[in-house]
């Protein structure tokens, strides 16, 4: 049996980002890139639960242009993946063409017993990972999750939902999981992990190896814009008094909130 | 165009973000058919009455949520409505249901979106990406049915139009016995959810520490509000995670959020710019919340937050 990992590379929280000219999407030159954070929740969590499921391998799979996406999987291996799974493209596809091609990379590697991910990308923010990979496996899935404990093919995991309450569930695997914060630290690479990251086996697979074609998607995301720029914010002059007399003042009769 | 809407229930009530859509769908003259998984009650039946649902499915069964089950239930929905839009608010459970049931229903999803744009039969919804920091417009290549999920408080709020609710019935599947639920604790707060709260009184680590937490909560119970905080005052656990605002915690777009020591870091700013007025009180003049902000007190907030809750007692 064998833990996957699904890992995004996403733009750095920090960084800014320009649109192109023709609005087709963002300027990619000048992006520091990084490890979507709640994956990196999921790469620690499919590390601890390796040795108590008898896993063999934990496989890191990423989607994206090799180039650049080698560095976030580099980063996976690092902290302790046995192998790499590269899907080699620059096209932009839809969440569930993207589902399609990772599920059929996960099933060309073989044997998944479970597959862990994060519960959101923060890029897109689509959410959606999780639950289209389980839908295109035919696998159960849990979200959002921050509890796991496993043995056998048995999960019983916790989720946050809305109000700060937990949900539990007891899952029988293969599913997918994912993570959130709250689940575990992650591990920072160690100078070690990243020498031998060097020479862990990467796997490159294009889209035509898994019979997908970006064609295939439904949606696709145009007329990419900046957002509007706020009026300018009114500074509330005078003592603390008068301050908070205008604040109340403007919230009732000028912005009309209370 | 037939719409399906899906009314979230939270508590034994629809979400007020649901009637959002029905008003929406009216407006449009979009044919409609609303859904209700799981929970229902006379309150639920109300609800329906006075906020113009005409057509309703409940499906009844196990209340506790069941992804794969809710998510099986909803595409039977989808099919014998020929519904081909399915509409929902963004939430945990939405985002989770509607995920899955597009891949039952071979349909495109998308979440989060803060428009909804219709030309003629074309629905072209816009969606924030990179934390807010640009937005796009989503656009439909093929037939297949369209799950959209908006964010709550972005269209008209629901109107009251009286109706009589053609209801039917039907049982929550129950077929799917992978994901077995086993229990769900108590919710830690009695207030209006963040996502769906109109006013948010949040606090920052300008607080000092956690025991001031209690000048946030002041502040909230004058107005009604939610309240909510930073990262850096969830991590030292001053208060739950559930409670944290921005990238890694909730969107928020409610029509005030009072920002009180919060110094308005670019994770924080993506969970609330959002909101439609939001005011800032801050010691520090450069603070980078008072660039997103509509009004800014500059000020010592252990000063500031007992006047203003005094202020609001007395002219609310
Ligand atoms: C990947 C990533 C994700 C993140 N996600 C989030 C997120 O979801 N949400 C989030 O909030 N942060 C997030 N952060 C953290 C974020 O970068 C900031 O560190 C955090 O928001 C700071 O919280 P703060 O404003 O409370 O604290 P600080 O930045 O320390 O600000 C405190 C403010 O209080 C003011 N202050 C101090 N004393 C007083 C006083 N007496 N009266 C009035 N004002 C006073 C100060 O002037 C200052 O502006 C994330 C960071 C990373 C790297």
């Amino acid at each position: 049996m064998n833990i996957f990992v699904c890992v995004k590379q996403v733009p750095d929280t920090e960084t800014k980002i320009q649109i192109k000219d023709d609005k087709s999407g963002i300027k990619t030159d000048s992006i520091k890139w990084v490890v979507n954070p709640y994956d990196e929740f999921a790469i620690e969590e499919a590390l601890k639960l390796k040795t108590s499921l008898g896993a063999e391998k934990v496989y890191a799979v990423t989607l994206g242009p090799q180039k650049r996406v080698q560095d976030s999987l580099r980063i996976a291996l690092a902290m302790g993946a046995d192998e790499g799974v590269v899907i080699d493209s620059e096209e932009a596809m839809d969440t569930r063409t993207t589902a399609k091609a990772l599920a059929e990379a996960i099933n060309k590697t073989g044997n998944p017993g479970l597959v862990l991910t994060g519960k959101t990308a923060i890029d897109d923010n689509s959410a959606a990972m999780v639950q289209q990979l389980a839908g295109t496996l035919s696998f159960p899935h849990c979200t959002n999750v921050t509890k796991i404990e496993a043995a056998d093919s048995t999960f019983k995991v916790e989720r946050e939902i809305e109000g700060g309450a937990k949900e539990s569930f007891e899952i029988t695997g293969p599913c997918v999981l994912g993570a959130t914060k709250g689940l575990n630290n992650p591990r920072y690479p160690s100078l070690p992990g990243i020498m031998k990251a060097k020479k862990k086996p990467v796997t490159v697979h294009t889209l035509a190896d898994l019979g997908v074609s970006p064609s295939d998607s439904g949606m696709r995301f145009t007329d990419y814009k900046l957002p509007a720029e706020k009026p300018a914010t009114k500074m509330l002059e005078g003592d603390v008094d008068a301050q908070v007399d205008q604040l109340v003042d403007l919230l009732k009769n000028e912005a009309k909130v209370l | 165009m037939k719409a399906l809407i899906f009314l979230e229930t939270n508590n034994g009530k629809i979400k007020k973000s649901s009637f959002e859509l029905v008003k929406w769908c009216a407006d449009n003259n979009i044919t409609t058919q609303s859904v209700i998984l799981g929970d229902f009650n006379d309150d639920i039946k109300t609800q329906c009455e006075t906020y113009g649902v005409e057509n309703l499915t409940v499906f009844k069964g196990d209340t506790s949520y069941s992804p794969l089950n809710w998510a099986k239930s909803l595409s039977e929905e989808i099919s014998s409505s020929s519904a081909n839009l399915v509409l929902g608010s963004s939430s945990v459970l939405a985002t989770d249901l509607f995920s899955r049931a597009s891949i039952i229903s071979t349909g495109n999803y998308v979440n989060d979106c803060t428009e909804l744009n219709l030309e003629g039969d074309k629905l072209t919804p816009r969606k924030p990406l990179y934390a807010g920091k640009c937005s796009c417009a989503v656009e439909f290549m093929n037939e297949n049915t369209k799950f959209v999920l908006m964010r709550p408080n972005q269209l008209p709020s629901g109107e009251e139009k009286s109706v009589s609710t053609n209801i039917s019935e039907k049982e929550l599947s129950n077929s799917e016995a992978s994901v077995k639920a086993t229990g769900v604790s108590e919710s830690t707060s009695d207030k209006a959810d963040l996502t769906e709260a109109n006013i948010i009184v949040s606090g920052g680590r300008g607080l000092k520490e956690a025991a001031n937490f209690k000048l946030v909560e002041d502040l909230a119970n004058v107005l009604g509000a939610t309240t909510g905080a930073s990262r850096a005052i969830t991590d030292d656990g001053w208060v739950p995670h559930s409670m944290q605002v921005g990238q890694t915690g909730k969107t928020v777009a409610p029509s005030l959020y009072i920002a009180c020591g919060i110094s308005g870091a670019i994770q924080h700013l993506a969970g609330m710019s959002g909101s439609k007025v939001i005011v800032a009180i801050n010691n520090d003049p450069d603070a980078p919340i008072f660039k997103k902000s509509t009004y800014g007190i500059v000020g010592d907030l252990f000063e500031v937050m007992p006047k203003l809750t005094e202020k609001f007692k007395s002219v609310l």
